[in-house]
């Protein structure tokens, strides 16, 4: 599906836009890999002793995958709830510099902040990737519009695979059910590492991976937490380490 | 109280462990992001932290499964992940390549053990 040109009539109302961005869904595999995720999320859920509508809830509400699993995996086998919030509010961060990377992108000289609340919270990862594919075809004055319609649109498709996961994982059999547990694991995992743009990312995803084990040894409630804190200072001194031998050579 | 909704303190508690502690950083980008350099040294710890939160988040449901999951054997898991993760790479890093070929790795494995 091709955008019309930026200086097409379509572009005219607010409304044609965010129909344009609603439909740009179609238009990118990350898509698909989003519903594998939000399928494999409602499975979670259920698989976890969680209800549907508090899964939709989280979908709707909380609209990041990794926080998401990190609530259902955490409370669901036993966390406590400031433990879980600490691994969440660490887990999160990443949104920061992603709202901040993006807002420019779409800002006026009318915008106000309140215009940007709806795009700041339908910021995650897919739509800042997106949002870097999609704008430079989208004029700058709907380019909120825009993407109030591709989050949106990409929202709800999450929460109709969560729906579909969630009933499925109760009826599924076991071998099927297992398969879609799977999915979790496998479209962050790739995801996650299609994303490596610098060593620093590529040192924190395979130490992540490899030092999960052994926190998982401490029992301390929040391994996840450990885990993530010394793999990514590991992975940040190397690439200091290397920015120094860069800067001493040259 | 309905089946669909469950338990009002689960969700209060998604409130406070889940939207409060993300929804922070969003709104936070909001009010100041501005003045903040996108690859200022702090945002690369940052985001190798956040990385390798991810990483342990995928290691913990491949290593302490959660329900039907926990009914495939260890190794069959790690071959999954091992499969997939070679199909990423041969298909030039495809997502969608990878996940079907672990998927269908366990699945036939497990199938295969009965």
């Amino acid at each position: 599906m091709a955008l019309p040109p930026l200086d097409s009539p379509q572009w005219q109302t607010s409304f044609r836009a965010f129909l344009w961005g609603a439909r740009s869904i179609g238009a990118t595999v990350l898509t698909l890999v989003l519903f594998a995720t939000y399928l494999g999320i409602g499975a979670l859920a259920h698989d976890s002793g969680f209800s549907l509508g508090w899964t939709l809830a989280s979908t709707a509400f909380v609209w990041a995958g990794p926080a998401q699993i990190i609530v259902i995996t955490t409370l669901g086998s036993g966390a406590t709830v400031l433990q879980s919030a600490i691994a969440v509010t660490v887990s999160a961060i990443r949104l920061f510099p992603m709202v901040v990377s993006v807002l420019p992108l779409m800002r006026t000289e009318q915008t106000k902040r309140r215009h940007l609340i709806l795009v700041a919270h339908l910021t995650a990862v897919t739509l800042w990737v997106e949002c870097y594919r999609f704008l430079p075809q989208v004029p700058r004055n709907r380019r909120i519009a825009f993407i109030h319609g591709l989050g949106l649109g990409l929202v709800s498709v999450c929460l109709i695979a969560n729906t579909i996961g969630y009933t499925l994982a109760a009826n599924l059999t076991p071998l099927l059910a297992a398969g879609m547990l799977m999915l979790t694991p496998l479209a962050f995992l790739f995801s996650t590492a299609r994303n490596c743009r610098e060593l620093a990312d590529v040192i924190a995803l395979v130490l992540g991976l490899l030092l999960f084990p052994l926190a998982a040894m401490l029992n301390s409630g929040v391994d996840i937490l450990v885990s993530g804190v010394v793999a990514g200072t590991i992975a940040y001194g190397v690439h200091r380490a290397r920015a120094g031998t860069v800067r001493a050579r040259a | 109280m309905s089946t669909f909704i469950g338990d009002w303190h689960a969700l209060a508690i998604l409130f406070v462990a889940g939207v409060i502690p993300n929804q922070i950083w969003r709104m936070l980008g909001l009010w100041f992001g501005g003045g903040i350099d996108e690859n200022s040294e702090l945002l690369v710890w940052v985001r190798a932290v956040a990385t390798a939160i991810l990483a342990g988040i995928i290691a913990q449901i491949v290593v302490q499964p959660p329900g039907a999951l926990a009914s495939v054997p260890d190794w069959l898991r790690y071959s999954s992940v091992v499969a997939g993760f070679v199909a990423f790479m041969l298909a030039r890093k495809s997502i969608f390549a990878g996940v079907i070929v672990g998927e269908v790795v366990m699945i036939a494995g497990k199938y295969w053990l009965g």
